[in-house]
């Protein structure tokens, strides 16, 4: 199952593998995001250093892909050709509140003229991509 | 206060090509940043060759020491580039310019932007690409690829927090729109904007609309800048600049859309400092230029310089307030990014020249005091106000 029609850039992991860790769990269903061991705070996207502490003593961990929509906004115009025949879709900004409250970009699955509300609690959902070349897994989001 | 431009340089010339879609300029984009150019020296009544120094925003192609060859400047003293935020960097150009001046590390800086999106390609459009690594791997599969789809959400959110609705956006595209039927220089010129029109036309993304949505455009568009001390010995009218700089909050450049405060059109830091400078309040602005990317970021952007109450949109944000010369505050009197021409928001600070001048198509009377917001929702943004010589 694909949310959106084939033919966007397909993501890979950073060549100098700031986001490595990520792309690889997202393939086993497992959402882990960035964690400074020195503070334990959370931070996304991916940074070299933590930008509250300054450690350099940072790993990725596992978190329970739970969210709130944050912001949202339903695309009608295509800006790229495999889009042409999409039709609208929506993109939300999840914020994880047990997260340190950072943000992931997503779809919503379901009806693209859904409606949608600030603060609504959603799922992630892993959209995998087994036969592209090379093989990806988007994060998605569901409403609970 | 010693540590400040306000009052120590003055805008002399202005100058622009004709305004062209995108794609339909005759002329090499380079040729076009000369040709604003030169027009900005014929305006200033100078010889291009005693220009001595170059600032631009955006990464603009026309590099200084290639510009400098081409006009046969006799001396290059300033080369210089703002950092960053796109179209956010307009007022950060000048400010840059005005300190080289100010501080005499040059004379006499022509601060300049220059786009053929027909030989460049388009700002519009997503990567075509096969793959794609870091940021944009967060975003770009999701379908977020285009500036409209990067800054709705921005939007939506302030809408959701304030109560703002549709009409308040629809206002500040319909000002632009009348602004421009009376400019012949508009691209939207003889092409008039109403409520039904608006209403009626495609969703881009919500809550953006077609007629949301900046042109994207060829042309080239300069100004010519000098010490306060010479201003008054030009053709024209001196535009003093009162203050400009730019800016943004506590991580604003944050990736994937972590920015803390999101809902922002990044002038809150920036405001103050600018009005501190300029030694003026936002009561005494007579004219506003504010740079539509979107119309929702004109929206947060008045509310962050604090012509309006984020709670009061819906009321303030009326095309009667909007319009010169009547309305409490006349913006876009050239009919802006959406109307006269997305030259990257230089040409909104040329519009405020002209009104300090008293030139403009809309003109506002008695304009002592004008301000230009360049940005909104990029980092770093910025600000300029523009000042008569009553004002100093």
């Amino acid at each position: 199952m694909s949310y959106l029609n084939p033919g966007l850039p397909k993501p890979v992991p950073a060549p100098d593998g700031l986001d490595t860790p990520f792309w690889e769990a997202a393939s086993r269903n497992v959402l882990m995001l960035q964690r400074c061991g020195a503070c334990q705070e959370f931070q996304w996207g991916p940074e070299w250093i933590c930008h509250r502490c300054h450690s350099e003593d940072l790993g990725f961990e596992e978190v329970r892909p739970l969210g709130n929509i944050y912001s949202y906004e339903r695309v009608w115009h295509p800006v790229h050709p495999a889009l042409k025949e999409q039709g609208p879709y929506i993109i939300v900004l999840v914020e994880l509140p047990e997260c340190s409250g950072v943000r992931l970009v997503g779809n919503l699955l379901g009806d693209p003229e859904q409606s949608v509300e600030i603060g609504t609690p959603v799922r992630a959902f892993f959209e995998h991509h087994r036969d592209a070349e090379p093989p990806f897994t988007l994060v998605q989001w569901e409403k609970v | 206060m010693s540590r400040t431009v306000r009052g120590k340089v003055a805008v002399v010339g202005i100058g622009e090509t004709q305004y062209y879609k995108r794609g339909e300029a005759p002329d090499a984009e380079f040729k076009l940043a000369l040709k604003a150019i030169l027009a900005a020296c014929e305006d200033a009544g100078i010889s291009p060759k005693q220009v001595d120094g170059f600032a631009s925003f955006s990464n603009d192609r026309s590099d200084p020491s290639h510009l400098a060859a081409a006009l046969g400047v006799d001396d290059l003293r300033f080369s210089n580039m703002q950092w960053g935020g796109g179209g956010g960097g307009g007022s950060g150009a000048i400010a840059n310019a005005a300190a080289a001046v100010a501080t005499g590390m040059a004379e006499c800086v022509v601060v300049f932007r220059a786009l053929a999106q027909g030989q460049f390609g388009r700002f519009g459009q997503g990567p075509q690409r096969d793959v794609i690594a870091g940021d944009g791997a967060h975003t770009v599969p999701f379908g977020l690829m285009s500036p409209a789809q990067s800054f709705a959400m921005k939007v939506t959110r302030f809408m959701h927090d304030h109560g703002v609705e549709q009409n308040a956006l629809r206002a500040i595209s319909l000002a632009s729109y009348h602004h421009a039927q009376n400019n012949p220089r508009a691209v939207m010129h003889g092409r008039p904007l109403d409520e039904e029109k608006y209403d009626n036309s495609r969703w881009i993304v919500e809550p953006f609309h077609l007629f949301d949505c900046c042109l994207e455009n060829d042309g080239a568009a300069a100004m010519v800048l000098v010490a306060a001390e010479r201003a008054r010995d030009f053709p024209h009218k001196p535009a003093y600049i009162l203050s400009a700089l730019s800016g943004s909050h506590y991580r604003a450049g944050a990736s994937v859309h972590n920015t803390p405060d999101y809902a922002t059109s990044t002038f809150k830091t920036v405001v103050p400092r600018l009005y501190d400078m300029a030694q003026v309040t936002p009561a005494d602005v007579d004219v506003l230029q504010c740079y539509e990317n979107f119309t929702g970021g004109v929206l947060m952007s008045m509310v962050e310089h604090q012509f309006c109450d984020p709670d009061g949109c819906n009321e303030f944000f009326v095309k009667d307030n909007l319009v010169a010369p009547s309305g409490k505050l006349p913006t876009n009197t050239s009919g802006g990014n959406l109307a006269e021409c997305y030259m990257h928001g230089l040409g909104l600070n040329i519009e405020a020249v002209r009104q300090i001048r008293g030139q403009s198509t809309n003109q506002v009377d008695d304009a002592d005091v004008a301000l230009v917001a360049s940005g909104p929702m990029v980092t770093p943004v910025s600000s300029s106000i523009f000042g008569t010589e009553a004002t100093l």
